[in-house]
C-alpha cells in the first residue's frame, strides 16, 4: 500500500463554523446569566417578578395616571373613587417656592445669576480638558462667594440701595439646600485638612486638640449640633451681637463635616509611604511646602472617593435643617402640604417623589463624577 | 552652647533658636494653647453673662422636677407626674430600642443584598445594585417622611385593620400582635436561659480546645443552639407553662367610638416606631450591602482556589476560608454603620417618636435649660460612640493578621 492510501492528508482548510448559537448573542447571554441552572432560573423568575412589582406601580403612579395640568386640587381628585396618580400640576404650581423659597419675586434674577455664575465656573473646573484651572479655582473659591453673598443678601452703601436687602428668612427651597451644601463643602475641606495634619503632628498638644475636636464632632448626631448652633451660639456671643439663623446653621454644618473630612484626609496621609516625606525633607523643603507640593497632592488624590462620599453625606444632611425651622427643599415641600388648595390623597407621595428625584440626581451625579475622576487620576501602576 | 558643638566633632554648628524644630514646635503649641484659652474664656464669660441677663437657672437640679408631659411609647413606668430625669431616661431607652431593632434588620437585609450584588444572576445583581444606589442617594429624613406621612397614612384607620394570619394586625394606631404574659414562676425560665447561654459558651470553648488537641470536631454550634432553646423549654414545661399569649381584642361592634383595638391588650408598636425602624434599616442596609460586597471581594480568588485544590467542599470553603477573612474587612466599617444608625435614630424628632433628642427637646422647651439638655445629649451619644470605637479597636487587635 502506498503512503497516499495510508494517510489522509487534508489539503483544503475546513470551513470555519460560527460558535453554537446557544453560546453567543442574546440567547447565549441569557443562558449564561439568567438560566444556567434550575436554581438560577427560579431566581431569575423571582427577580423579574420583584422588579415588575416595583416598577409597574411606579410607572403607573408617576406617568400613566399622573395629572400634568390643573389649577387647584380638583384637577388631581379625579372622578368618584378613581385612582389618581402623581399630581404634577401641584409641583408645577409650587416650583418657584421649591427652587427659591419665599425670595422676593422681583429679585429672582439675582438668585438665577448666582446659579448661572456657579454653573459657569464649576463646569470648566470639573471638566479635565479645560485649561486655566488655577484662575478658575481662584474665581470660584474667592471671587464667587463675595459676589454671591452680595447678590443674594443685597447691597446697601450708605443710604443708596443698590440691591434691596432680602432677609435670609425669606430664602428657601433648593436655594437654601445649595447654599448650605456648597458653603459646608468648600469650608470643610481646608478645615478638615488642617485637623488631619494636626492629628498626624508630632506636637503633642496640637495632636490632642485635633483628636478631641474630631472625635467630639464625629461622636454626636448632626441634629444635636444644629440644636446647639441655633440655641447655644447666641449664648456664646457678647450681649447685642446677633447672628443670622442661616449663618448659625452654616457654622454647625461646617464644623461637623470638617471632622469627617479630617478623618478621610488622614486616611490618605497614612497611605503615603514614609519615603515621600523623607525625600521632601532631603530636598530641603519645609513643612508647608512639603505638604503643599509633595504630600497633599498624592494624599488627596488617593481619597477622592472618600471626599466625595463626605460631600454626598453633607448634601443629604442639609435636609436636617428643617428640624431647626429652616425651609430647605424638603422643608418647603413639607410646608406646602399645609396648603388646602392642593390637598389631595397623593400630594405627599408626589412631593416626596419629586424631592427624592432631585436629591438622587445630585447625589448620584456626584458619585458618578468621583468614579470618573478616580479613573482620570489613576496615573501609574495600572495593570 | 559652644561646648556642645565642640563635643560632637563634625556636627554643624547649632542653628539659631528660630530654626530649631523643637523650639518652634513649643512656640506654636504655646500660641495655640493661649489662643484656645482666650477663646474659651471669651465664650464662658459671655455665656455666664447672658445666662444672668436672661435669668436662666443653671445646673442639673431641674431633672428632679415634675415633667408634666406624657409619651406615646415607654419601656419603663412613666406618667405625667414623673420627673424630667425619667423623661430623658425614657428617651434614652427608646433610642436604644430603635437602634437594636434597626441594627438587627439592617444587618440581615444588608448581608442579603450584599450577597445578591455578587450573584451570577444578572437580574438579581442588578436589582441589588438599583436598591443600593437608590436608597443611598436619597436623604434619610426624606425616607422617614415617606414611610410616615405617605405610606403609613394610607393604611386602615382606627376602626379597621389589616391582618396577617389573624395574629398581627396593622392600622393607623400601630402594629398589634399577641404579647407574652409572664406569670409567677416564669423567672425560672430566665435563669435557665442564662445558664444555657453560659453552658453554650463553655461548650464551644471545650470543643475548640479538644479540636486543637485531638483534631476531632464537635458540632458546638448546633449543640449550643439546642441548649439555649431546649433548657428554657424543659424548665417551662416542668414549671407548668407559666407563660401565655395575650391576643389583642378588636371590637367590631358596639358604640362607634369604642370600636377598634382595646387599649392594653397585646403588644402595640406605634406607627412612629414602625416608620423609623423601616426607614433606618432600609437605608443602613444599602450601606451594609456595599461593605459586605467589598469584604467578600477583598478575599483574593487564590484563597478559594487553594481551598479547592485541598479538596475542601464548596460550602466548607465559604464557611472556613472566605467568610472568616471577609469578616476581618467587614467588621470595622460595619460597627461604624451601626453607630451611624444609632446616631441617625435622632431623626425621630422629626416625626415625633419620643427618643432621646425628642424627649430632651420637650424638656428643653419647658425648662429653657439648653446648655444642660444639649450636654446630656452630647454626653450620651459621645459615650455610645466611644464605647463602639473601643470595641472596634479591641476587635481589630484580636482579628489583625499576625505577621512576622
Amino acid at each position: 500500500m502506498s503512503d497516499a492510501q495510508m494517510f489522509q492528508i487534508r489539503t483544503v482548510e475546513a470551513p470555519r463554523l460560527p460558535a453554537p448559537s446557544s453560546t453567543t448573542g442574546v440567547i447565549g447571554w441569557m443562558r449564561q446569566n439568567l438560566f444556567s441552572s434550575i436554581g438560577n432560573t427560579v431566581l431569575t423568575i423571582l427577580g423579574a417578578l420583584i422588579a415588575w412589582a416595583l416598577i409597574e406601580p411606579l410607572i403607573e403612579f408617576a406617568l400613566v395616571k399622573a395629572v400634568w395640568t390643573g389649577d387647584d386640587r380638583t384637577a388631581c381628585l379625579g372622578a368618584d373613587g378613581e385612582h389618581i396618580g402623581a399630581c404634577w400640576a401641584y409641583v408645577g404650581d409650587y416650583m418657584q417656592q421649591f427652587i427659591y423659597g419665599r425670595y422676593t419675586t422681583s429679585e429672582l434674577w439675582r438668585v438665577n445669576t448666582v446659579y448661572g455664575l456657579f454653573a459657569l465656573l464649576l463646569v470648566p473646573l470639573l471638566a479635565p480638558s479645560v485649561p486655566y484651572k488655577g484662575i478658575n479655582a481662584l474665581l470660584l473659591l474667592v471671587a464667587f462667594p463675595i459676589v454671591a453673598y452680595y447678590l443674594l443678601t443685597g447691597l446697601v452703601i450708605g443710604d443708596t440701595v443698590i440691591l434691596p436687602i432680602v432677609e435670609t428668612a425669606q430664602w428657601g427651597g433648593l436655594l437654601v439646600t445649595l447654599v448650605i451644601a456648597v458653603t459646608g463643602i468648600t469650608a470643610s475641606l481646608p478645615l478638615g485638612i488642617l485637623f488631619a495634619l494636626g492629628r498626624r503632628s508630632n506636637m503633642p498638644i496640637i495632636k490632642l486638640i485635633s483628636v478631641i475636636f474630631i472625635e467630639f464632632w464625629r461622636g454626636v448626631p448632626l441634629i444635636t449640633v444644629l440644636f446647639m448652633s441655633s440655641v447655644m451660639l447666641p449664648l456664646f456671643l457678647p450681649d447685642g451681637v446677633t447672628f443670622d439663623k442661616l449663618l448659625r446653621v452654616l457654622v454647625g454644618v461646617t464644623l461637623f463635616s470638617s471632622a469627617y473630612m479630617a478623618e478621610v484626609v488622614r486616611g490618605g496621609l497614612q497611605a503615603i509611604p514614609k519615603g515621600q516625606y523623607e525625600g521632601a525633607m532631603a530636598l530641603g523643603l519645609r513643612f508647608w511646602p512639603m505638604m503643599y507640593l509633595i504630600i497633599l497632592p498624592q494624599a488627596l488624590k488617593l481619597v477622592i472617593p472618600g471626599i466625595v462620599n463626605t460631600f454626598i453625606g453633607l448634601f443629604k444632611d442639609t435636609t436636617l435643617v428643617l428640624i431647626v425651622g429652616m425651609f430647605d427643599l424638603l422643608g418647603m415641600i413639607q410646608s406646602s402640604f399645609a396648603d388646602p388648595s392642593w390637598a389631595t390623597p397623593t400630594q405627599a407621595h408626589t412631593g416626596y417623589l419629586f424631592a427624592a428625584f432631585v436629591f438622587f440626581v445630585f447625589c448620584f451625579g456626584m458619585s458618578r463624577y468621583s468614579i470618573f475622576v478616580e479613573k482620570q487620576l489613576h496615573t501609574g501602576h495600572k495593570r | 552652647m559652644s561646648s556642645d558643638t565642640q563635643d560632637r566633632a563634625g556636627a554643624p554648628a547649632r542653628a539659631s533658636l528660630l530654626n530649631d524644630p523643637k523650639a518652634r514646635g513649643l512656640f506654636y503649641q504655646i500660641v495655640v494653647v493661649v489662643g484656645l484659652a482666650l477663646f474659651f474664656w471669651f465664650i464662658v464669660s459671655n455665656t455666664i453673662h447672658n445666662l444672668q441677663r436672661l435669668n436662666i437657672a443653671s445646673g442639673f437640679g431641674f431633672l428632679e422636677n415634675t415633667a408634666g408631659f406624657g409619651t406615646s411609647q415607654s419601656l419603663i413606668n412613666y406618667s405625667e407626674s414623673s420627673s424630667y430625669g425619667d423623661a430623658i431616661l425614657v428617651g434614652l431607652l427608646n433610642t436604644i430600642l430603635v437602634a437594636v431593632i434597626g441594627i438587627f434588620f439592617a444587618t440581615l437585609l444588608g448581608f442579603l443584598i450584599g450577597v445578591a450584588r455578587l450573584s451570577n444572576n444578572w437580574i438579581i445583581s442588578k436589582l441589588a445594585y438599583c436598591y443600593v444606589e437608590l436608597l443611598r442617594n436619597v436623604p434619610l429624613l426624606l425616607q422617614i417622611f415617606f414611610w410616615y406621612f405617605a405610606v403609613l397614612r394610607s393604611i386602615p384607620g382606627k376602626r379597621e385593620k389589616w391582618s396577617l394570619f389573624d395574629t398581627f394586625h396593622l392600622n393607623i394606631v400601630g402594629l398589634r400582635g399577641p404579647a407574652p404574659i409572664f406569670e409567677p414562676g416564669s423567672q425560672f425560665m430566665f435563669y435557665a436561659l442564662i445558664v444555657a447561654i453560659g453552658a453554650a459558651f463553655g461548650l464551644s470553648r471545650w470543643a475548640r480546645k479538644r479540636q486543637d488537641a485531638t483534631g476531632q470536631q464537635f458540632p458546638s454550634f448546633w449543640a449550643g443552639l439546642g441548649l439555649i432553646i431546649g433548657l428554657p423549654t424543659v424548665v417551662c414545661l416542668l414549671t407548668g407553662v407559666p407563660v401565655h399569649l395575650e391576643y389583642p381584642v378588636f371590637n367590631e361592634t358596639g358604640p362607634i367610638l369604642k370600636r377598634g383595638f382595646e387599649l392594653g391588650t397585646g403588644f402595640n408598636l406605634i406607627p412612629e416606631l414602625l416608620a423609623l425602624v423601616l426607614a433606618l434599616s432600609l437605608y443602613t442596609a444599602a450601606f451594609i450591602a456595599e461593605i459586605v460586597r467589598a469584604g467578600i471581594q477583598a478575599v483574593s480568588h487564590g484563597q478559594t482556589e487553594a481551598a479547592q485544590a485541598l479538596g475542601i467542599r464548596q460550602g466548607l470553603t465559604l464557611r472556613l476560608v472566605v467568610i472568616p477573612q471577609a469578616m476581618r474587612v467587614i467588621i470595622p466599617p460595619l460597627t461604624s454603620q451601626f453607630l451611624n444608625l444609632t446616631k441617625n435614630s435622632s431623626l425621630a424628632v422629626a416625626i415625633g417618636f419620643p427618643d432621646l433628642v425628642s424627649m430632651g427637646g420637650t424638656v428643653l422647651n419647658q425648662t429653657g435649660q439648653a446648655l444642660e439638655v444639649i450636654a446630656i445629649w452630647m454626653a450620651v451619644y459621645l459615650s455610645l460612640s466611644l464605647l463602639t470605637s473601643a470595641f472596634m479597636n479591641w476587635y481589630n487587635q484580636r482579628m489583625a493578621l499576625v505577621e512576622r
